[in-house]
């Protein structure tokens, strides 16, 4: 894989010396970083949905059994395969959108890489021995959580200090959505993570916070996890990627203002609608209901703006793998960023919270949004980091894009139908006034859905091992761009 | 003077804080106030830090993960109340760090497990789910039932529980080994622990091996669970949040 990122691509060297040449090799270490990452989540994914079909698939090992592989799969899907994705595409934006250079050149960004990646597989191979804090998104102990502290404030001053020396005016708008990525993550992460360890030499720690006040402070934290880290941090993505595939500007300026400081302000009063009906005051339940409704406007401000980029040239959908997946993915966003609000009104909640439903929910906006995003930000990338006409081959592109989308339509709709059919299982009651189902009976019924969850996990995992497969054939044998050859004989002058 | 959204664009350090404010604020309305309204946490009494047993079944529960599938928080409803019982208050999880409410029912609500089912039954249910339950889909946890539980460094546990707000008195921690061992020792002496702990389950939990297993430990967790507080006893304006 070493090979890949730092061999074989002998043109940034070759660049004109009137230009400084902007720091690629650490984009494609991202990029590569992603399709590993993603590859193992959605692998780890499809195991854990299978072991709920089939426990035998626990193996009888502690190292195994879904308690502990299950955060592996949600660490790796949003940290490992969101965070490479955000890290790698937002210094690649950064880089373009101000026309200068990574702030500090290529080894601080080399550090934030290889710094990244440490606290990946410190945190998941902790996971899998059992070290854990037992909190959801949140599990990682205190010395991995004070090692992404150092890294993401590495990372933090690496992108304000590019933004500082720009060349441009102005701050391009996928950069408003990435630096309040970056500062919200730090915020949430630092204080959601304060803990005593009981010896510096040993991995466990005890929380700072108890009860009711550290579920309030858990969910501010998980569901900003949704709001800065997938949603934020992805529509950075968006804005750069879709006006740049579709060769058109971002539809409304305006619009990414308002939806900017809508978004980022609302978001973080959401946590309280993962509580509704529990132990938390009534008063901060209401409060996280009606401003996850009124979140429903500034997203779909963000998928307008999104989606009307492409007026005058949806025609490209047809010929643009990049465009075809981003678009899908904004599609999904405005979708699940509906079906969030409508699940966070309280009686509503009261039937879908604890079920598959809310996995079907984080599903839609992680396969359909996240991933696709990211799906799309790499078809465009990979091309252009490693300087080929285009993608070793578009076949595979659709092939990709049917198969993770049938992937996507399997796996929300199997749990739309279990989470629904549980939530009126558990309060059905007969015609004596007694429960109707043991808890158990519900379990058993949701056996098919599984496994069709399950196959919906095969099909998108099995498209994303296609897209990988024809990345490495783009970067191995994909035909160099023609203009690069000239550069490249004067170099060697 | 009109304002310009350009102001804000082209200065790093006024987006930069700009957004910091704006993120700040849902969450200190939102957070702040739950540790300065007293009645958020309601008064009742009978909660108590947890024994040492317990305290290690409890880090037990959450090394495995058991929060993935399992909430630990009744909502108000009477289906939910039928099922499990009284809906959770926020007293009865005032020492838990960190908390174990969960979001997820793959497998049933434990917040009042305890007392419910007999220890044999959770040894036979931990170490093969589906020999008790055939519908299960719970991954098995025998080795818990052999391996054994050390803890040398329990007086560390107590203290930095202590450190972040659980009032364990200088009698528990000093205490701290001997009741970690005296709660799963029949033939022990008890009763300064009890007095310590009231309320908590004695006894061998995992009568399959002799020594003190991490079974024992989770067991003792799940069996005094949600059983402190006396509800029979309770008024309504004793709940008021």
């Amino acid at each position: 894989m070493s090979v890949a990122v730092s061999g074989g691509v002998p043109i940034t060297a070759a660049r004109p010396a009137s230009r400084e040449a902007y720091v690629e090799d650490v984009v494609r270490a991202f990029t590569i970083a992603t399709m590993f990452w993603g590859i193992a989540a959605f692998t780890v994914g499809v195991l854990i949905a299978f072991q709920l079909a089939f426990p035998a698939l626990n193996f009888g090992l502690e190292w195994t059994s879904f308690g502990r592989v299950r955060p592996l799969h949600t660490s790796a899907a949003i940290f490992a395969f969101g965070g490479n994705a955000l890290l790698g595409t937002s210094f690649f934006v950064v880089q373009r959108t101000c026309r200068a250079p990574l702030f500090g050149g290529a080894l601080p960004a080399w550090f934030i890489f290889w710094g990244y990646q440490l606290f990946i597989v410190l945190a998941g191979t902790g996971y899998l021995m059992g070290i854990t804090q037992g909190k959801e998104y949140a599990e990682p102990e205190w010395y991995t959580d004070l090692w992404l502290t150092i890294v993401w404030v590495a990372y933090l001053i690496v992108f304000a200090g590019t933004l500082i020396k720009r060349r441009e005016p102005h701050i391009y708008v996928a950069n408003w959505f990435y630096l309040a990525f970056i500062i919200t993550i730090a915020m949430l992460h630092i204080v959601n993570n304060l803990a005593v360890p009981v010896s510096f030499t040993g991995t466990k720690s005890y929380g700072a916070f108890a009860g009711v006040q550290d579920a309030m402070i858990q969910w501010w934290y998980g569901h900003n996890a949704v709001g800065f880290f997938l949603t934020a941090g992805f529509l950075g993505m968006m804005y750069y990627f879709i006006p740049k595939a579709a060769e058109r500007p971002v539809y409304s300026y305006r619009l990414s203002i308002i939806h900017f400081w809508a978004l980022i302000f609302l978001y973080i009063w959401a946590g309280p609608h993962h509580l509704h009906y529990t132990a938390l005051p009534d008063w901060t339940q209401t409060l996280g209901m009606v401003f996850s409704i009124m979140l429903w406007m500034p997203s779909w401000g963000g998928m307008i703006n999104g989606i009307m980029t492409l007026s005058g040239a949806w025609d490209k959908l047809r010929t643009n793998p990049s465009l075809r997946f981003t678009v899908t993915a904004v599609a999904f966003y405005g979708m699940s960023t509906f079906e969030g609000p409508v699940m966070s009104i309280k009686p509503v909640n009261a039937l879908s919270h604890y079920t598959d439903w809310t996995i079907g929910h984080v599903h839609s906006g992680a396969l359909g949004w996240v991933a696709f995003v990211t799906f799309g930000a790499l078809y465009y990338l990979v091309p252009v980091l490693w300087r080929r006409k285009g993608l070793w081959s578009q076949t595979l592109v659709e092939w990709h894009f049917w198969t993770a989308t049938l992937g996507i339509v399997l796996y929300i709709t199997s749990m739309w139908v279990s989470g629904i059919m549980q939530g009126l299982m558990w309060r059905a009651y007969d015609d004596m006034g007694f429960l109707q189902y043991s808890f158990v009976e519900t379990v058993a019924a949701m056996h098919p859905y599984y496994i069709i969850r399950g196959m919906g996990g095969v099909l998108f995992l099995t498209g994303a091992i296609i897209m990988a497969f024809n990345m490495f054939r783009t970067i191995k044998h994909g035909q160099p761009l023609a203009e690069d050859r000239p550069a490249g004989l004067v170099a060697a002058e | 003077m009109k304002f310009s959204h350009a102001i804000v664009e082209k200065n790093v350090v006024i987006l930069a804080l700009l957004t910091l404010i704006t993120v700040s604020i849902g969450g200190l309305v939102q957070i702040v106030p739950l540790f300065s309204i007293e009645t958020t946490i309601e008064r009742v009494g009978g909660v108590r830090p947890y024994t040492p047993l317990e305290q290690m079944g409890r880090n037990i529960y959450i090394r495995e993960g058991c929060y993935v599938c399992h909430s630990q928080q009744i909502r108000t409803f009477r289906d939910e109340v039928e099922r499990y019982g009284p809906y959770s208050l926020a007293a009865e999880s005032m020492y838990d760090h960190p908390f174990q409410w969960g979001s997820k029912r793959i497998g049933p609500d434990l917040a009042r497990v305890g007392g419910k089912y007999s220890n044999d039954w959770h040894v036979a249910h931990l170490k093969d789910p589906r020999a008790v339950v055939p519908e299960s889909i719970m991954p098995t946890y025998a080795f818990l039932a052999s391996r054994p539980l050390s803890v040398p460094n329990i007086q560390d546990h107590l203290k930095t529980l202590r450190t972040v707000g659980v009032p364990y008195t200088d009698d528990m921690i000093a205490n701290a080994a001997a009741d970690l061992k005296a709660q799963a020792d029949p033939d022990a002496d008890a009763s300064g622990l009890l007095k310590r702990y009231p309320k908590a389950v004695v006894g061998k939990f995992n009568t399959e091996s002799p020594e003190l297993t991490e079974m024992d430990a989770l067991v003792a967790y799940l069996q005094m669970l949600g059983t402190l507080v006396e509800f029979s006893k309770l008024q309504p304006e004793d709940l008021h949040q």
